[in-house]
Order: C-alpha cells, then structure tokens, then sequence
C-alpha cells in the first residue's frame, strides 16, 4: 500500500520545509492524500527545524509523523532525537558530511549520503536538501519521477525560475548515489 | 472546480474570506495565526480592501465592530491569548446584534502559555467568549479544504442571525499544508437595512447600540436574541459521523484531535473493536441530537480532546446518562497520538483484545 510517514528535520535554513514541501507536491500530483507539518515556533530560528509528510491512498488522520518509515536527517542533534522514531524496516538517509555517526540500529535500512559537501562540490550551494530527496525518491519510491519534477517547477517560485535547472541536477546526483 | 493546490491552513482561511467577499480585515500578529494576517495584508491592498494592523487586539476588534455596523463584512483573526483580548469587543457585537467572523488559531493556555496547537478554548468559544448573556455560532474545521468550506458559510449565518460567528481552530490547521481548492465564488451580499451607512434623508437613521438601562427593556432584548439561538440550536447542528451505526464505542472529538481520533478508530477496527467517531463541526450549536443519538446504541463514549476536558460536559449533557461518558486529551501543546486513543479505545473495550 502506499502509504509514507516521511520526517525531514535539521538546522534551520537547511531546507527542511521546502523538501517536505516537494515531497507534499509530488504525492498531491500523483493523486495521493498528502499532509505537510512544520515544526514552528522560536526553535526554528537558529534550531532545529523538522517537517513531517504525509502521503497516503486515505484520508490522512495525525499529519504529526511520530513514527517515521521514511527519515532524513541533516544535522546530529535531529539525528540523535528521532533515530529510536523510525519504524522497522524504515529508511533513513543520513547528510554523512554534517552527521558523522552511523546509525546503530540494524532493523532500518541506512543510507549516508554527504549531501553537504556534494552541493559544494557540483556547484548546487544550498541544495543539499533536495540531493538528500532525490536519495529519498530513489530508495523510497514515494511517488512517479514525473510527479516529482513537476512538484520541483511548483515549488521553485518564478522569481527564482533561474535555480530550477539546479533543483533537477541535485535530485538526479541525489538519485545517482 | 479550479486546480488542487498546496496551502496552509491559516492562508487557506485568508483567500476563502476574500472569496466569501471580506474586504475589511483588522488583525494584530500572534503566533500560530500570523500568516492569515500577512496574507491579507499582501491580498487586500490589491484588491481594494482593508487590511489594518490594529495597535492591538482590543483596537481590531472594536474597528471590526464598527466595520460591520456599517453594514461590510468585517473579520479578525487572532490566537487564545488574543480572543481573550478581543472578548470584551465580541460582548458587544453579540449586545449589538452584529455579524462578523473570528478566527482563533488556538494555542496552549492559560496566559501567554505556549505556542503549540491546543483546543483548551471550547469553553470560551461556546460558553462565554465575554461578559453577558450570550451565544456566538462556532465552527470547527478539522482539514485545511473544511477550513475553506466553513468559511463562506459562517459569515452568511453571522448575516442571517446577526450574531458573530467564530472558526475555532488550532495551531496545527493552521501551520500544516494540506491540497485546497478555492472555487472563485459569486458572491451577493445581503442588503442590510440595519447598518449605519447614511440614510441620505431617504429613512430615519438606524441605532446601533449595545447600552440599556431600562432592565425591563434589556430583559425583553436578550429574550428575543435567545429565541432565535433556540432556531439556531433546532436549525444548525453540525457533525459528521464515521463508523457509528454499528459502533459499541463511539468517541467524540473535533478539530485537529478528531483527525488522531479517526485514525485510533481504524486501528481499533483493524483489531476488531467495533470503534466510530461522532466530529461535532458545529460546536455552538453542538450536535446533542447526533450525539445523544449514540448514547442509546454506544456502550462507551470517549471524548477525546488537546485539553483537559472542556467539551466533554457538552457530550455528557447530550448523552444524559444513557451511558458512560468518559475523556483522554493531552494539553499544553502536546498533540494526541493515535496509539495513546487507540489504548483508551482497549481499555473501554475491556482488554477483551
């Protein structure tokens, strides 16, 4: 069945809302029931930052992700907090440039991507994010790759049409490793 | 039907407003609410409207009065600690017989208290969102798409009744995104005969007051005012029932915890309890009949609340006895999970699972 809990969490500014918000956009696209939670409030000034993500073939009841299948974490502290969440069998993606641990636990399926320093690398600053959704998408399978352009060009708003072009080369270099 | 796209609860309740023909906002920021005032404060200049950031919440209320007893369709929008601001104002729109729309984004209470989503406000809403004898009509959305179907809808009942009508929501309606589709209405406002908007020497001028020293005369005033809550609570009720008809176990909750509620529901079915949900929309009126309905077939009912028990009363009230009533919530900003409801649903079932 298709049905995802997805929880997204980091630093502030890390791109934490508009991934989830990709994700939201592309399950909508698909024709999926879709929620999207932020965290809110002083924490995310400076703090940690989360989104949970709902996708579902029905009605989405709690839009608040307490046990996550799917996890992306992008900073230690989001890490440490959520690691023990993630359902058994779950996927979690970890930006192993800024988290240097592994994950212990050996019923979730791990997968370190050292999305930080690839943005650097490829010319995609501040995409790290959306490298990390295109892991995702490659792992979890949580919509079409069609859906998941399209949410991209929805997302991306027209005054910063320019970045789009850099979106699509961070989620296939995403869904490359 | 126009295209699905993604919004927050609180923009959501903003563009159905303009949609419903609100063209005068007053607001002052308070989260979790602030993006229904910066959404009419980018949308309202360009389409002629008002939108004022009052010095306060007790300023905006009162231009909201004054707004609607010049016959516009007027609206606020704040978070508890600022309805509480607002109450003395909402006092006198019900005194003045004046419609108007409140929003409340509720958050954890009492004073300043937290800023994470709570429903500990039921007992304002409903019972006295200010001093006197008096009822405001009050709606309880439970999806971003409800938060804009309700909208159009309680600022036509606040014009047909003369009375403020309130969307109690919460913090997570409105921070959370959710696909909405906002058809472009065709709005026609009604002719208000009452308002105090120049009589031109065509009529006699119209009074709008709330001040009554004659208690003969006051008395006479809120007898008739409750007469036509009596239709309301006859005419109005709202709910929706998920599950009921066959249900030993019937909870009751509104709003974001009803959604918890729903899915504690299906895994209750999933375990074989026969589990339903009642989700009071009207929470002023509240849906007795609906509610004491499930009192005659239900073994159990459990309210389920982000409070310390506030509707509940209303559900035992309804219920009258005819079988126990009986209440889990979590407050302060914590939200319910469904696993928590889901073990309240098995103890009521009595570990029989």
């Amino acid at each position: 069945m298709t049905e995802h809990n997805i929880l997204i969490a980091g630093f502030g500014g890390q791109g934490v809302l508009f991934s989830g918000k990709v994700i939201a956009y592309a399950g909508l696209i698909d024709g999926l029931e879709v929620s999207w939670l932020p965290s809110y409030g002083p924490e995310m000034r400076g703090g940690t930052a989360n989104c949970s993500v709902c996708l579902s073939k029905r009605t989405i009841g709690s839009p608040l992700v307490v046990n996550p299948n799917a996890f992306v974490a992008m900073n230690l502290p989001s890490f440490d907090k959520f690691i023990d969440d993630v359902v058994p069998g779950g996927v979690v993606i970890v930006d192993s440039y800024l988290i240097e641990k592994k994950v212990e636990r050996e019923d979730v399926k791990a997968f370190y991507v050292p999305a930080q320093k690839l943005a650097e690398e490829n010319n995609l600053k501040g995409l790290s994010n959306i490298i990390l959704t295109g892991k995702l998408f490659k792992e979890l399978g949580f919509c079409s790759k069609e859906a998941l352009d399209e949410a991209v060009k929805k997302c991306v708003p027209a005054k910063k049409a320019h970045l789009l072009e850099a979106n699509y080369r961070a989620i296939e270099l995403g869904m490359s490793i | 039907m126009s295209e699905k796209v993604l919004m927050k609860g609180n923009e959501a309740l903003a563009e159905a407003a303009i949609q419903a023909g609100c063209r005068h906002f007053f607001g002052y920021p308070i989260t979790p609410q602030t993006e229904l005032a910066a959404y009419m404060s980018k949308r309202m200049p360009k389409i002629g409207g008002v939108y004022l950031q009052a010095e306060s919440e007790v300023a905006a209320i009162n231009m909201v009065l004054g707004a609607s007893a010049a016959g516009v369709r007027a609206m606020t929008s704040s978070s508890s600690p600022g309805i509480s601001l607002k109450s003395e104002g909402i006092s006198y729109l019900a005194g003045s017989d004046l419609p108007c729309l409140i929003i409340n984004i509720q958050r954890g209470g009492p004073g300043l208290g937290g800023i994470q989503p709570s429903q500990a406000d039921y007992w304002q809403a409903t019972k006295a969102t200010g001093h006197g004898d008096f009822q405001i009509l009050v709606f309880a959305p439970s999806t971003v798409q409800e938060m804009v179907d309700l909208v159009a809808g309680a600022f036509d009942k606040a014009d047909k009744y003369r009375m403020p009508a309130m969307i109690l929501a919460d913090g997570m309606l409105g921070q959370m995104m959710e696909p909405v589709a906002i058809g472009e209405a065709d709005v026609k406002l009604p002719e208000k005969e009452w308002a105090t908007s120049g009589h031109k020497g065509k009529r006699k001028h119209n009074v709008i007051n709330s001040l009554y020293i004659d208690p003969n005369v006051l008395e006479n005033i809120v007898v008739e005012r409750y007469k036509k809550y009596e239709t309301i609570e006859a005419t109005e009720q709202m709910s929706e029932s998920y599950l009921t008809e066959d249900a030993d176990i019937v909870l009751v909750a509104y709003g974001a915890s009803s959604r918890i509620a729903r899915s504690a529901v299906n895994s209750a079915r999933e375990l074989g309890i026969k589990a339903g949900l009642i989700r009071p929309i009207s929470l002023w009126p509240f849906p007795k009949d609906v509610v004491a309905k499930a009192g005659d077939t239900a073994k159990q009912i459990l309210t389920v609340e982000m409070s310390m028990g506030q509707m509940v009363d209303d559900v035992r009230l309804a219920v009258n006895g005819k079988c126990p009533v009986s209440f889990f919530g979590r407050t302060g900003g914590i939200i319910p999970t469904p696993a928590e409801v889901l073990e309240e649903i098995k103890k009521l079932a009595g570990g029989a699972v």
